[in-house]
């Protein structure tokens, strides 16, 4: 994990302080460079989904927080949440129960991408990657728990997130399935060169993980 | 190219920012603004000031005149007895129904039984009980001759008897519902099933237990609906034309006629009755507060005595509860199956329980006059029910977005329409409007229609609103979606049954408006209610049949709407087909 601070690509934070009133709750300063995984774990109630949502900028008013947070040299203070460009798995998966599985992905995949025939090819391509193909036109109801874990993941990558985060992504899903689909997720990381960190409290997924491990 | 996003985004956010910060203030403005200023407009002309009627000092003329009337002192208790006992006995019924029965079979069935009577309009309710205690109602001919061994409708006063007891009955039929849907509402928040069981296993009765460790909880969060309930009954009107006494009648409905009077100079007299009328109602409210106290003292004192209770008294209470609420959902149903008979009834004589022949005669004859006040209706049912849905849409999406909390003050300025009396602030709409120089219209009628469907809309809608799970808003604007699409795409089609359920309540409290459509309408915007209620003194069950049928069908087309078009919609997505 390079700490250089002329450093311009990955998730980067600046003496960052989370803190409610007077209670400090975590600091942090380091890097996460592309592709690599900074897993953070403690207890509930350490500060891990603070951390969290001042990422991705939903933080309770109740909450402050002091330094910088940059992604790939720009500072994410002040931008709104759909501006951040950061990618977000949770342990569930969120997909929208009105859409189909191809409208859940339509809905992450970017705009810029014209025309029904492309989209709609995009959104097969991204099935067929992980195994999915042909379930364009399901209710997301009617998939495994595995199904929806790649779904969920495909759907955010079609969003191009420059970095990842993981809220427990993996805590629902059991044993082998779960170290399957973790694999698929580190691994697509660090194909794509996205910094990723992930919040756990399970030892098994900082190993997976391979990276730097912070305790809170 | 990123820093001209970035500006462009701010800019963006400003120009939404235009409206929606201020929705929680215009909301209250649409809301309480009609009753403060009615207020005031029935203040002045009860203390002789309205210039267009020749008043412009101040006196107490009109209150003398008030006091002078005979029949005041037998409308004052009548008000305050009717309305005092309507709510006590609907809150019992409810507590003991819920107390004997919540968490069971039994009690889903009861729930599904009464809460579409929740629907069903005050007058049509009350039409229907009327006919079916009346001398010559159902009950009666059930039991006639073999039983009673009348041939003739006998001459009994049991409609508009002068002690207001089937007044009572019909607000208890009507407000059982209500309370029984804002305590589901409550108890799901209380965690009643824990406590229950915990008071069980110390050796509790069910229904002591859940009196003792339930109730207290649950009352807290009742309070208000049933202030709303009590300030209802002691000043409704329409229900009170039908039901209640004639000579005199409640205070309210002699108001109604002061002001409806030819002679202008009531009016005067009208005010001040509409002030007492308020008064009044913070008396009666004053006067329960004090019975909540002396029963939160009994029931401290009972709580302390660890009397388990007994299981065979306990079985009575639960057989009694479910008996009464059976007797309130069964007489609405069975009024409105008899509101049914009579619009197709052909020739139908005393005692007969059924008619000779049905005819379509009375839909055909009566049927082309609904036409007009239909579409009345419908207009202003569904302007009034899209405005309140879209500032309370406005209201809780401004609370998402600026992270606004609601404070306990605004839930008791959502109650205060539903508590001030509506002939109190109406009366002085009316005469506002009158001094205005401006004719009572659709379009005033429909903004006083909205000061009483804004609060049950926002009711409805806030908690389902809130429940939303807030992480599939950060997933949405992760994926780079900003606050509006998530709103159209996301948030609203998810919610799409919460919201239709919301729009069918405040489509139904509009369509069963009676006083201000009335007042505020001043007798020109007819609609379905207004004229139902104008034929109850002409007592032909025909017509009264064929109108109360109209009104019914106005207010529950849109529940069931509410029902199969979500089921419609989302066929196919089984994660939103249930709950």
């Amino acid at each position: 994990m390079a700490d250089g601070a002329a450093q311009m690509t990955g998730l980067r934070f600046e003496q960052v302080v989370l803190s409610l009133g007077e209670v400090r709750l975590m600091a942090l300063d380091c890097t996460i460079g592309p592709g690599e995984v900074l897993t953070v774990m403690g207890p509930s109630g350490s500060g891990k989904s603070t951390l969290l949502a001042a990422i991705t900028g939903t933080l309770e008013p109740a909450f402050a927080m002091t330094g910088r947070i940059r992604l790939d040299g720009r500072d994410l203070a002040g931008l709104p949440t759909e501006a951040r460009q950061i990618g977000l798995l949770f342990q569930d998966e969120y997909l929208f129960p009105h859409l189909s599985v191809a409208a859940n992905l339509a809905f992450g995949l970017k705009p810029g991408l014209k025309g029904r025939a492309a989209r709609r090819a995009r959104i097969e391509a991204a099935l067929a990657e992980v195994g999915l193909a042909g379930f364009a036109d399901r209710d997301p109801a009617t998939l495994s728990g595995g199904q929806r874990a790649r779904v969920a993941l495909q759907r955010m990558l079609l969003s191009e997130p420059r970095a990842l985060l993981l809220d427990e992504a993996f805590s629902k899903l059991d044993t082998g399935l779960r170290a399957q689909v973790r694999e698929l997720v580190f691994e697509t990381a660090r194909h794509r060169a996205l910094p990723v960190l992930q919040v756990t409290h399970d030892h098994s997924d900082a190993e997976a993980a391979g990276g730097e491990t912070v305790c809170l | 190219m990123r820093a001209a996003a970035s500006t462009i985004a701010p800019a963006r956010r400003a120009r939404r920012a235009r409206f929606l910060p201020w929705a929680p203030l215009l909301t209250l403005g649409v809301m309480l603004g009609p009753v403060l200023a009615g207020l005031l407009g029935t203040l002045a002309p009860a203390l002789g000031y309205m210039p267009a009627l020749g008043g412009i000092g101040v006196s107490v003329a009109p209150f003398e005149q008030l006091f002078a009337w005979p029949g005041l002192p037998r409308a004052v208790a009548l008000s305050l007895g009717v309305g005092l006992a309507a709510t006590a006995v609907s809150l019992v019924i409810v507590v003991l129904i819920c107390a004997g029965w919540a968490g069971t079979r039994t009690f889903g069935m009861i729930e599904r039984l009464l809460s579409p009577l929740l629907s069903v309009p005050h007058a049509a309710a009350a039409f229907g009980l009327a006919f079916l205690i009346a001398p010559s109602g159902w009950i009666v001919r059930g039991l006639s001759p073999w039983g009673t061994g009348w041939e003739q409708p006998p001459d009994l006063l049991i409609l508009q008897d002068p002690a207001g007891l089937s007044l009572i009955f019909g607000l208890v039929t009507k407000e059982v519902p209500f309370l029984l849907l804002m305590t589901l509402a409550a108890l799901s928040q209380a965690r009643p099933a824990q406590s229950l069981r915990m008071a069980q296993a110390l050796g509790y009765a069910r229904v002591t237990g859940w009196l003792k460790t339930v109730f207290p909880l649950v009352y807290r969060q009742i309070r208000l609906p049933v202030y709303a309930v009590l300030a209802f009954s002691m000043s409704v009107v329409d229900v009170a034309i039908i039901l209640g006494p004639n000579t005199p009648p409640t205070l309210a409905v002699q108001v109604v006629r002061w002001m409806n009077d030819p002679d202008l100079a009531l009016r005067f007299q009208a005010a001040a009755g509409a002030v007492l009328q308020l008064g009044l109602v913070v008396a009666g409210l004053g006067l329960w507060r004090l019975m909540e106290m002396t029963v939160a003292g009994l029931g401290r004192r009972w709580i302390a005595s660890g009397a388990r209770g007994h299981r065979d008294v306990d079985q009575g209470i639960r057989r009694l509860a479910l008996a009464l609420g059976a007797t309130a959902a069964v007489a609405v149903i069975a009024g409105l199956a008899g509101q049914v008979v009579w619009s197709f009834a052909g020739m139908w004589q005393f005692p007969d329980l059924l008619p000779d022949g049905f005819t379509l005669r009375n839909w055909a004859r009566h049927g082309p006059r609904l036409a007009g006040p239909m579409a009345e209706t419908l207009i202003i049912a569904a302007t009034a029910t899209g405005l309140a849905l879209l500032l309370t849409l406005a209201c809780l999406e401004a609370e998402h977005r600026y992270g606004l909390r609601p404070a306990t003050r605004a839930l008791w300025l959502l109650y205060l329409p539903l508590i001030v009396p509506q002939v109190a602030f109406l009366a002085g709409f009316q005469t506002l409007s009158i001094s205005a120089g401006v004719a009572g219209g659709r379009l005033a009628v429909t903004l006083a229609h909205l000061v009483f469907v804004l609060p049950y809309v926002f009711l409805a809608l806030a908690d389902p609103w809130r429940a939303w799970d807030r992480r599939q808003d950060i997933i949405a604007r992760a994926l780079g979606a900003g606050p509006d699409r998530v709103l159209w795409a996301v948030r609203l089609p998810m919610l799409l049954r919460p919201v239709l359920t919301a729009a069918a309540v405040g489509f139904a409290v509009s369509v069963g408006q009676y006083l201000p459509t009335l007042l505020v309408g001043a007798g020109r915007v007819p609609t379905l209610t207004t004229e139902a209620v104008a034929l109850a003194s002409g007592g032909d069950r025909r017509v009264i049949g064929v109108y109360a049928l109209a009104q019914m069908a106005a207010a529950f087309a849109p529940f069931a709407l509410a029902v199969l078009l979500p089921r419609l919609m989302w066929r196919n997505r089984k994660g939103l087909l249930n709950g």
